[in-house]
């Protein structure tokens, strides 16, 4: 138990920030049914936010402003390369979505010369405590808890505000929702805020725990939230979250089994393993066709 | 119609044969730019991967980002098959007894010589692309099933999954775990008399495999995977089992995948696990777009256009560059204002034109221009660029703004973004080069 | 057992809660052009598509030629939710997939017409010929399939011709109007070479005249290619003039059958369309 314990706890941390990062693929998917592939790389830029902005501001400000900062590029993406296509077939937009995160990989590749950047440390969250004799970073503990308030006052932003019942009507039926006099852009956009935001969130937990950013780390835990949010059953907030736990979870007990290599490779075979045998995920619907 | 089908077939082979002449030419006349024939070789087999992926996403309407898992499937398996039996102990220095004791291009080599080396390598690579069809047979099994957006996470997952296990310590003996597998038979092992090879053999062997495609585009079982694609439903209600074509164009997609991997492998003459990442299957997916989707013509050209602008053309993009006086100066801030104005004037002409022109807007007065967002947005980008210019003709500097190493694929990635995002039918839409030389729309 | 070619027996098509087709037991006999109307909601799209294998029934079977071709009964979650009779008539579960009913002879079309929208009106019947091709896929590749590759296009030339489709024989199939894309549609079941055609509201959206020209094509056709057709209609005039014999749904349950003269005095028909009022 006590070797197992670190390992729990960094994959519930782990976990939680996938999760961060996987509501915005599912909330994205539910409304648009796009794979945004170029979250990940929003949840990179984020990263570079923090690394530019505590430079030369105080850092709780920096704070703010990468959250604000990560918003806004969100929803830049999605007016320039998704708002064009909305009436164009399924696979340009998905295509339209890789485009999109090449050209976000090259453009922070360019800008930071392709160097690791030394993340800030943000005080108090970054200070070490021990826990059950232990030694951990603050942050490790903090993220369950800060997921869970996060996904809650999500829930009842969708559950309890009129944008949410918008959320909502547009995820069931989009045509019909536009029909009925729902802004269906300003639902959209709303929802990559949100998603932006959340990701901008896991983004300052995740790095806290890493020294360094590069251009190219976010490919693997946007990849793995991805698989989180699919693995809960796309399009479901819960679903996500809980994928997120799992995947978290079972990649750092695979580290500690002393598989590294195949880490990565786990979050895949889960996601092989619920295709096969829940395609749509553990809280996903059944679409149903009409001929 | 069947008068005209004889010569066509014999244009194009001899077209075919023509290229093979001028390409061998390149390839053994001295001062021809290295720079061409690496564009050429790997033009040559990206155009493979890319007609391979166009079968499955342009032909039968399925969305696959597993190309690069397969194609690392099809080089490791030509890599290990042909290490020389004297080079295994240098390639698996870490493994001590590794490698699998034999090498089939080395044993037929010894036998019969050059064919035999060239049967040997011909072997491997259809046992690679065999590998890598028997992977996606067993993926198809519970994904095909399910909406195209599974298969696409599927197989993205699929290529991560393999990536890992073929870098796994325990393999290492076949695998050569993370290290390069390297010292096998490659394109540079073939002569013709004193002829060089290395570039007409990825010609000779990527263009005979999309013969064969085109063969299966074409043939009844093409033409049920176009029928998919337009129309799942009435596919099925017309007797076409989806399941089973489905799973057939995903393997033959696959199966060229992994010769291509392979050839991937020759070219490079080694190989390792890390450089089959999404990245590649992105890029190859770009090919497919800029080519346009359900256009073999297109992917080839596209294919070649990509590896050209990324390798070569667009190289300098990459060099910090300082000019060597203030005439230099003033000519390249000219070009490249002309070059920007033109291009901006070309998009608002046109623009302007169609939206003038527009039922709604007759009658509605007279407006200088009347565009739309993406117009605009041209308008403020162009007259920033020529800002940007003047600055930098007025200020003392010399050295040319913004290039330095990674611009090069920033501009790229513009450019695809721009083709994705405006003109989505790509080089071809789903025309093929001969449909350009017919007016009216006429097949079969 | 008797010459009907389609039986439909105790079918219920239920979607949750709701029964979409309710206990149905039809019949077509072989030669026979056969009418299901109903207003609409009334399930005759469903009915066909469980016949056509795109959905399994809830319970019930399916003949073909005497032949059990569907069968199924409530299972799982609708052991509890099934709400009609002859629960427990059937214990087995037969459910091919589309393609393979039309293998065995039964072709349709569809409502709003599916037709391959890239492809010319040639290539369209063409591609339904693919289902009675024997030739494997390396065989196919490598043309070694001549011959039947040959005598499939003189065949889809030869039911051009017959239904008048040779002018537009290279045209996009999407291009075409309207009334001429059904044609097209009814040409490529056709091809599949059924026994049974299966036609969803094929006068849809066509007025009086291009009406008349349909009733008279689907006669001929019947007679040309042996058929025996069932079709779901809308066209009074059109389901009147045709069919042998009529069978109505309402609400999911057949309400009349027999012939057109029978059906169109029956007043239970009448209320189903017209509503009954409520002080009657």
């Amino acid at each position: 138990m006590a070797r197992i314990l670190p390992y729990l706890l960094g994959g519930i941390s782990v976990g939680g920030q996938y999760a961060l990062i996987a509501i915005g693929y599912t909330m994205v998917y539910g409304i648009l049914r796009l794979i945004n592939f170029a979250h990940g790389d929003i949840f990179t830029a984020a990263g570079f936010f923090m690394v530019y902005a505590a430079a030369s501001l105080p850092i709780y400000v920096s704070v703010a402003v990468v959250i604000l900062l990560t918003i806004f590029m969100g929803v830049l993406v999605e007016r320039v390369a998704y708002k064009p296509l909305r009436s164009a077939p399924r696979m340009s937009v998905m295509i339209s979505a890789i485009g999109m995160s090449y050209l976000l990989q090259n453009v922070m590749w360019y800008i930071t010369g392709g160097l690791a950047k030394r993340y800030p440390i943000i005080p108090w969250i970054s200070n070490s405590v021990t826990i059950l004799g232990y030694t951990t970073k603050r942050v490790t503990i903090i993220t369950p808890f800060l997921t869970l308030i996060l996904v809650v006052a999500l829930v009842i932003l969708i559950q309890k505000t009129k944008i949410g019942m918008a959320m909502r009507a547009a995820s069931r039926d989009f045509e019909t929702a536009q029909l009925m006099g729902i802004k269906i852009d300003n639902v959209i956009s709303f929802t990559f805020v949100v998603g932006s935001a959340l990701a901008a969130v896991g983004s300052l937990l995740y790095f806290s725990n890493y020294a360094t950013v590069t251009p190219v780390v976010g490919a693997m835990p946007g990849l793995k939230a991805f698989v989180a949010a699919v693995f809960g059953g796309i399009g479901s907030i819960p679903g996500a979250v809980l994928g997120g736990f799992i995947i978290g979870i079972s990649e750092t007990l695979t580290k500690g089994a002393g598989l590294t290599t195949f880490s990565d490779a786990v979050t895949f075979a889960l996601l092989i393993i619920i295709l096969v045998v829940k395609p749509t995920g553990l809280f996903g619907e059944k679409p149903t066709q009409k001929v | 119609m069947k008068r005209n089908r004889i010569p066509q077939f014999f244009i194009i082979v001899g077209a075919f044969l023509l290229l093979l002449a001028v390409v061998l030419m390149l390839d053994n006349v001295p001062g021809v730019p290295v720079m061409l024939l690496i564009v050429l070789r790997k033009g040559a087999i990206y155009a493979l991967v890319a007609v391979s992926m166009n079968i499955l996403n342009g032909f039968t309407g399925l969305f696959s980002l597993g190309q690069a898992g397969f194609m690392l499937l099809g080089a490791y398996t030509y890599a290990i098959l042909t290490v020389p039996v004297e080079n295994q102990a240098l390639v698996y220095q870490r493994y001590p007894n590794g490698g699998i004791g034999f090498s089939v291009t080395e044993s037929l080599g010894r036998v019969l010589g050059q064919p035999g080396l060239l049967l040997g390598v011909i072997i491997c690579l259809i046992l690679g692309g065999i590998v890598a069809g028997v992977f996606a047979y067993l993926i198809g099994l519970p994904v095909l099933r399910l909406k195209s957006d599974y298969l696409a996470i599927a197989t993205l997952g699929f290529a991560e999954i393999i990536r890992a296990v073929v870098q796994y310590e325990k393999l290492g003996p076949i695998t050569n775990g993370s290290n390069l597998l390297s010292n096998f038979t490659n394109f540079s092992n073939f002569h013709l008399g004193s002829l060089k090879l290395d570039t007409v053999m990825p010609f000779v062997f990527a263009g005979v495999c999309i013969w064969v495609i085109t063969l299966i585009i074409n043939s009844t079982y093409g033409r049920a995977f176009k029928a998919i694609r337009d129309d799942e439903v009435a596919a099925e209600a017309m007797g076409i089992n989806l399941a089973n074509h489905k799973r057939m164009s995903f393997i033959i997609s696959s199966f060229f995948a992994g010769i291509s991997g392979a050839m991937l492998a020759m070219y490079q003459a080694s190989v390792q696990a890390t450089i089959f990442k999404a990245a590649m299957t992105y890029e190859i997916l770009l090919i497919v777009v800029l080519g346009g989707i359900g256009s073999i013509s297109g992917s080839i050209i596209a294919a070649f256009l990509f590896v050209g602008s990324s390798e070569w053309w667009l190289r300098f993009l990459d060099n910090t560059t300082v000019l060597p006086n203030f005439n230099a100066k003033l000519l390249f801030a000219i070009i490249f204002a002309a070059i920007v104005v033109s291009i901006v004037f070309l998009v608002v002409y046109r623009q302007n034109k169609a939206q003038k022109s527009r039922p709604e807007a007759v009658g509605r007065g007279r407006k200088i221009l009347s565009l739309k967002l993406s117009g605009v947005i041209t308008l403020v980008v162009g007259t920033l660029l020529l800002l940007g210019d003047l600055r930098f003709l007025i200020s003392p500097d010399l050295q040319v703004p913004l290039l330095r190493s990674g611009f090069r694929m920033v501009v790229f990635s513009i450019i695809v973004m721009i083709v994705v995002l405006f003109f989505s039918r790509g080089l071809m839409g789903d025309r093929e080069l001969p449909d350009l030389f017919r007016t009216r729309h006429k097949r079969l | 057992m008797s010459d009907n070619v389609l039986k439909v027996e105790n079918v219920t098509m239920q979607f949750g809660g709701v029964v979409a087709v309710d206990n149905v037991n039809l019949e077509v006999n072989a030669g026979e052009i056969v009418s299901l109307i109903g207003p609409n909601g009334a399930g005759k799209t469903t009915a066909f598509n469980v016949i056509t294998g795109v959905y399994p029934p809830t319970n019930g079977v399916v003949y073909f030629e005497g032949k059990k071709i569907v069968e199924n009964y409530p299972r799982g979650k609708m052991k509890k939710l099934y709400k009609t009779e002859n629960n427990g008539a059937y214990t087995h579960a037969i459910e091919p997939t589309p393609d393979k009913i039309t293998r065995m002879g039964v072709a349709r079309t569809f409502q709003n017409i599916r037709l391959w929208s890239s492809q010319t009106v040639f290539e369209n019947i063409l591609i339904a010929k693919h289902c009675r091709v024997t030739a494997g896929l390396l065989s196919a590749t490598f043309r070694m399939n001549k011959l039947e590759e040959r005598r499939q296009r003189e065949e889809c030339d030869e039911l051009l011709r017959i239904l008048g489709l040779e002018g537009v024989r290279n045209e996009l199939a999407t291009s075409l109007p309207y009334g001429q894309q059904r044609r097209v549609e009814i040409a490529r079941a056709l091809a599949t070479q059924p026994k049974l055609l299966l036609l969803d509201e094929p006068a849809a959206g066509m007025n009086p005249q291009e009406t008349q020209e349909l009733t008279a094509f689907i006669s001929r056709i019947r007679t040309d290619f042996r058929l025996t057709v069932f079709i779901i209609e809308h066209h009074m005039a059109l389901v009147m003039d045709i069919s042998d014999r009529i069978y109505v749904l309402d609400f999911g349950k057949l309400i009349a059958s027999g012939t057109p003269a029978k059906v169109q005095n029956d007043q239970r028909v009448v209320d189903a369309y017209l509503g009954v009022s409520e002080d009657a």
